[in-house]
């Protein structure tokens, strides 16, 4: 009969934090940040048909970084849950917070449940309020933690950089070209040999959740034209 | 593949929460008989197209036998933001069935990352439709009118349902409900495909005047309370409801013609 090692439960958590960490860490990153009529998301992204950002509810737009079947399985669920809870109460039933607490619950006990592979991803759920100062960016990580960030908030690789440039410059004020432009340009300051990048609006994805659209559903995407428009202007 | 709906918000409610299905709610341990009273019926839709889009307007009555449960119901409602249904039949079932259709429609844009065809959009409402069935058998039938802009095709479109969740589209123009038969009779003589969303607003306008002329059960004009029709219009931009302004502008248009001709604009004879 054979004994298992015995392994310290500090180490178990330090090796599936590194695990989880080296996992987000190869994506490329996201910012989300709040700009005069809502809240915009700017993710580094090729791809037209996998998305990063994504609508939730009416109010609530979702952005993810890491491993893509994993966030797109969590984005599933919040969407689910949110409909039903709209559906059974009312529509103005559905909050941020009760989506940031449900996704805490799932990454936070499937990090320490010692059978699973914790999730490789980073979260972010944003709510656009009646007025700016209702507006709310929540970040979850890996293991379940939440923090409910002021204006912005960076995650993927190299987002200590990426977040010091944002710092800088952020102006819930600012129009949605200046916010766009400024998360363009920390997206690119990235830790690459050849300096700071720039990214063209191929490679990018960039959603709003925007307060003035005449309709309950105020997710909307722009397009590689519209953003276009607002990187050269 | 675990799911073949996986995307269906009613697969969902249906697998996870059946409780909260409208047909599910009262069919169980509910004695089978006529049901009819239970509920307001809402009457008259009618729907056009014209060459940038579809028109869809409903009276604003709602009946319970002979007297008059409501005068200023919505029964044409965006299912969402390029579609249109209008409800006649049992009314508290046929809220609660576009709720359920709007989330249904939602749902799958939202998870797929795009929206239904509006043939596969006309098709999942006469799933919800047929999910219903047992109450229709008890009266309370809800039979709706769809209408949307096909996005592919560039043309607006329209669809009719039966209880047991037959789909019918229908060319030109369509009406459901106690006063339909007035309604398209109007319509038969004064529509045309050349008109422009004001001829086509005021044409279901002069229909829903002629079904409110000779069926009880649907409401005209409410001239002295200002509650006019709904008049909702699904095209390329979206849809979007005419305003009171425009509301009233052509009521009081069509309300003036019937003074000199009390029977509606005369039709010519060959």
């Amino acid at each position: 009969m054979s004994m298992p090692f015995y392994v310290a439960p500090e180490q178990q958590m330090k090796d599936r934090s590194d695990f989880a960490r080296k996992g987000i860490s190869r994506g490329r990153a996201v910012v989300v940040l709040r700009y005069r009529d809502g809240i915009c998301f700017v993710a580094e992204n090729r791809s037209l048909a996998l998305h990063k950002i994504s609508e939730i509810y009416d109010r609530i737009g979702f952005a993810a970084v890491g491993r893509y079947n994993e966030f797109e399985q969590l984005r599933i669920a919040g969407i689910q849950q949110a409909d039903m809870r709209g559906y059974a109460y009312d529509r103005s039933d559905v909050t941020g917070r009760m989506l940031a607490n449900a996704y805490a619950q799932l990454l936070g006990s499937s990090f320490s449940n010692g059978t699973e592979k914790p999730f490789e991803v980073e979260l972010v759920v944003a709510e656009l309020g009646d007025a700016p100062a209702g507006d709310q960016i929540y970040r979850l990580t890996y293991d379940g933690s939440v923090a409910d960030e002021e204006n912005f908030a960076a995650m993927g690789g190299a987002t200590e950089l990426i977040a010091d440039v944002v710092r800088r410059g952020i102006d819930p004020t600012a129009p949605l070209a200046d916010a766009v432009r400024l998360a363009v340009r920390a997206l690119g300051a990235d830790t690459s040999p050849s300096g700071p990048r720039t990214l063209g609006p191929e490679t990018l994805e960039v959603a709003v959740l925007d307060r003035v659209r005449p309709r309950p559903r105020k997710f909307r995407r722009l397009t590689r034209a519209q953003l276009a428009e607002v990187l050269n202007a | 593949m675990t799911d073949d709906l996986a995307s269906s918000f009613f697969g969902l409610l249906s697998r996870t929460a059946p409780e909260l299905l409208p047909a599910h709610r009262l069919s169980q341990g509910v004695p089978t008989g006529p049901a009819e009273q239970l509920s307001p019926h809402g009457t008259t839709i009618v729907a056009a197209t014209f060459p940038h889009g579809v028109v869809m307007a409903g009276d604003r009555r709602a009946t319970m036998g002979n007297y008059i449960a409501q005068r200023d119901i919505q029964k044409v409602y965006a299912s969402d933001e390029f579609s249109l249904v209008g409800i006649a039949g049992a009314a508290g079932l046929a809220v609660e069935m576009v709720r359920l259709f709007r989330v249904e429609l939602e749902h799958y844009e939202k998870i797929e990352g795009a929206p239904l065809s509006l043939d596969g959009k006309a098709n999942r409402l006469a799933a919800l439709i047929r999910s219903n069935l047992a109450m229709a058998m008890q009266g309370l039938a809800v039979l709706p009118l769809f209408a949307g802009w096909d996005l592919a095709g560039g043309l607006g479109r329209i669809f009719s349902y039966d209880a047991t969740g037959g789909r019918y589209e229908e060319t030109a123009f369509h009406s459901v409900g106690s006063g339909s038969i007035f309604a398209r009779g109007s319509l038969k003589k004064i529509y045309r495909p050349d008109l422009d969303l004001h001829g086509c607003a005021t044409a279901v306008v002069q229909a829903l005047v002629d079904a409110a002329d000779d069926d009880s059960a649907t409401g005209g004009p409410d001239l002295m309370r200002k509650i006019y029709p709904i008049i909702m219009v699904a095209g390329p931009d979206g849809v979007h409801q005419l305003s009171d302004q425009e509301m009233t502008a052509i009521t009081d248009e069509v309300i003036a013609g019937r003074r000199e001709r009390p029977d509606g604009p005369a039709a010519p004879l060959v």
